[in-house]
């Protein structure tokens, strides 16, 4: 689909880099109200600019890993039309089972697109945010985006509104951005160096002009780099994406992840390549493999300083619909739109999320007391376990019935997300279910633990063979706070001697496995 | 010779329909066509053909070898 980036003018970058420090803060004493900073400590109120940007983000999916969990988002593929073109995507082909970006199953016109959001809101009253991400580049498509945001501005204005671009044309269109009052953009940046961009980007049209090579992502990263400060000095903010490529620029992405810091970005979110010859990319079809899920974590972590990292991202669909993870664009259908009348409540809304609201507020506080417990041990060990959850901060999935494991990252300093793993095919079929269980184990074999709700006695055997221990007696509880519970007990039974700490291998690569099964 | 758009190739992403200077390219019930009467080849224009340029799909936008050039 898009690859983007902007840049940030290096006088502002100071002040930028405090913002994101309490921004950070912030964030990790998330569930805080409106306005409300309780029980955070006090040096994060300092900057305005903190509390604007946890408002623009606290209810935000994709922003805040604790958000995620309750609240949903939703995309309308209102842009076709592309300028660029990327070896990872291929527009093409539309398969109603692939979860990827480019790919959308129905084009909306910007009022169909304004009645879907209303029907969706209207029935799923978590919907915060409306996304515009594809399936082309939605600023090769500016009447289309913006005529759409003008439109759910007007019916649904408690809706945030953002859009992921490939930055070629985001300096044409600030304006226009500032206008919609769109708080979010996304752009995708996956090199910095043009030798290393003209790996990835093959052409790009530009002025009325096809460029190649280097010239080609010479003028996309100079856009992209402008337009990223030009955002972020506007106080619009700014998340990166970046496809992470082995041999292509995975070592170089630590080197963009310092530029896009300096220049004002909030937020990096580094991805897997998802490659398959099945999808008739250019990376598909030369064999070019995704990065397996440590070498993922391992870059991440490596770049994860004072920025905050993104680890929740499910490369939604440019149609997506619902919470990360539990996708419902098949309910809304334009036929079905059209059948479901829908009345739009604004004081129902805003009802619903105030209770969820209370749930994160509650849910905090129960890790804070758990966390306090932790504290005396001062152990460096740090372990992986996976969750199957269906949404709202809770272990209530059926092992069976998951179709994804949150990984999390279990250390004295507490519980945090850092991957998520797809355990079902894209493209479903012609996997027997004997077949099942082994791919799971193999997708979570980085975990000492499994959390579940429920799990038969078979896949308890199984997964005990294989050095991971299932947990269903934290079912239906939050995730963190089970997940420290756990830890602690794990570290006194290392402790006394009962059991013995050891490290788990690796894992299969998540997204390339289940693909490549198909 | 005007150009053309080989169906079974198109995405049918509207990005030459946005990209043409005359206008000449429209959706007739989901596939992208030129009005052979209306492209230039972008003569007078611009230095490329800007359907061919933007196109995602290789060898979609063509010249029709069955018309004659373009001659302003
Ligand atoms: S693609 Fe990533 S950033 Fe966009 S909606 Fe999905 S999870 Fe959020
Ligand atoms: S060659 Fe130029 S004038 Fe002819 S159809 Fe393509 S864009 Fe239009
Ligand atoms: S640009 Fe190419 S793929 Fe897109 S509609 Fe035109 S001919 Fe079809």
């Amino acid at each position: 689909m898009d690859v983007s980036a902007e840049r940030k003018a290096s006088d502002g970058s100071a002040t930028m880099g405090k913002a994101r420090q309490a921004f950070t803060e912030r964030m990790s004493c998330s569930g805080t109200g409106a306005g409300g900073m309780a029980g955070c400590t006090p040096h994060a109120v300092s900057a305005d600019l903190t509390s604007e940007i946890w408002e623009k983000v606290k209810n935000h999916p994709c922003y805040s890993e604790e958000a995620h969990h309750h609240y949903a988002r939703m995309h309308v593929a209102v842009a076709p039309v592309c300028n660029i073109q990327c070896n990872y995507c291929n527009r093409k082909y539309d398969c109603a089972n692939e979860s990827r970006p480019g790919v959308v199953s129905e084009k909306l016109s910007p009022e169909q697109a304004a009645d879907k959001v209303l029907a969706v809101a209207s029935t799923i009253p978590q919907l915060t945010v409306l996304g515009i991400a594809g399936p082309g580049d939605p600023l090769a498509n500016p009447a289309k985006t913006f005529k759409t945001f003008e439109l759910v501005n007007k019916v649904a204005p408690d809706i945030k509104l953002c859009l992921s671009t490939n930055g070629l044309a985001l300096l044409d269109h600030v304006d226009a951005i500032a206008k919609c009052n769109v708080n979010h953009v996304t752009i995708t940046i996956n090199a910095i160096d043009p030798h290393v961009g003209a790996r990835i980007y093959p052409w790009i049209f530009y002025k009325h002009k096809r460029h190649v090579g280097i010239d080609a992502a010479k003028i996309l990263i100079e856009r992209q780099l402008q337009g990223l400060g030009v955002l972020a000095a506007r106080d619009i903010l700014c998340k990166i994406n970046s496809v992470m490529i082995p041999g292509i620029n995975d070592r170089h992405l630590v080197e963009v992840n310092k530029e896009v810091k300096a220049r004002g970005a909030f937020l990096h979110n580094i991805m897997p390549l998802i490659s398959s010859p099945e999808h008739g990319t250019v990376f598909g079809l030369n064999g070019q493999r995704g990065p397996t899920a440590w070498e993922l974590k391992t870059l991440q972590d490596s770049c994860e300083g004072e920025m905050k990292m993104m680890r929740h991202c499910r490369q939604c669909r440019a149609d997506a619909v619902g919470l990360l993870g539990d996708d419902r664009r098949a309910e809304f259908t334009t036929e079905r739109i059209a059948a479901l009348g829908h009345k739009y409540d604004v004081e129902a809304r805003k009802a619903y999320q105030a209770r969820v609201e209370n749930v994160r507020h509650a849910k905090v506080a129960a890790t804070r007391r758990q966390l306090a417990e932790l504290a005396d041990c001062a152990d460096a060990v740090k372990v992986l376990v996976a969750v199957a959850t269906k949404g709202s901060a809770l272990i209530n999935e059926h092992f069976g019935h998951a179709k994804e494991f949150q990984i999390y990252e279990l250390s004295a300093t507490g519980a945090k997300i850092v991957d998520h793993r797809p355990v079902q095919l894209y493209c479903g079929g012609g996997y027997a279910e004997e077949d099942r269980l082994p791919t799971i184990i193999r997708a979570i074999n980085d975990c000492h633990a499994v959390f579940v709700a429920r799990i038969g006695g078979c896949p308890k055997a199984e997964l005990i063979k294989a050095g991971i221990e299932p947990v269903d007696e934290y079912a239906h509880a939050f995730i963190e706070k089970s997940a420290i519970a756990w830890f602690k007990r794990y570290l006194d039974r290392v402790k006394t001697g009962e059991i013995k700490h050891v490290e788990r291998g690796e894992a299969a690569t998540a997204h390339a496995s289940i693909i490549s099964a198909a | 010779m005007p150009f053309k758009i080989v169906a079974s190739q198109c995405t049918g992403c509207s990005a030459c329909e946005q990209e043409c200077p005359n206008v000449a390219i429209s959706e007739k019930g989901g596939i992208f066509v030129v009005d052979p009467k209306k492209c230039t080849e972008c003569i007078g224009y611009f230095d490329e053909p800007q359907c061919v340029a933007v196109c995602p799909v290789d060898n979609t936008c063509v010249l029709d070898m069955a018309r004659p050039r373009y001659a302003s």
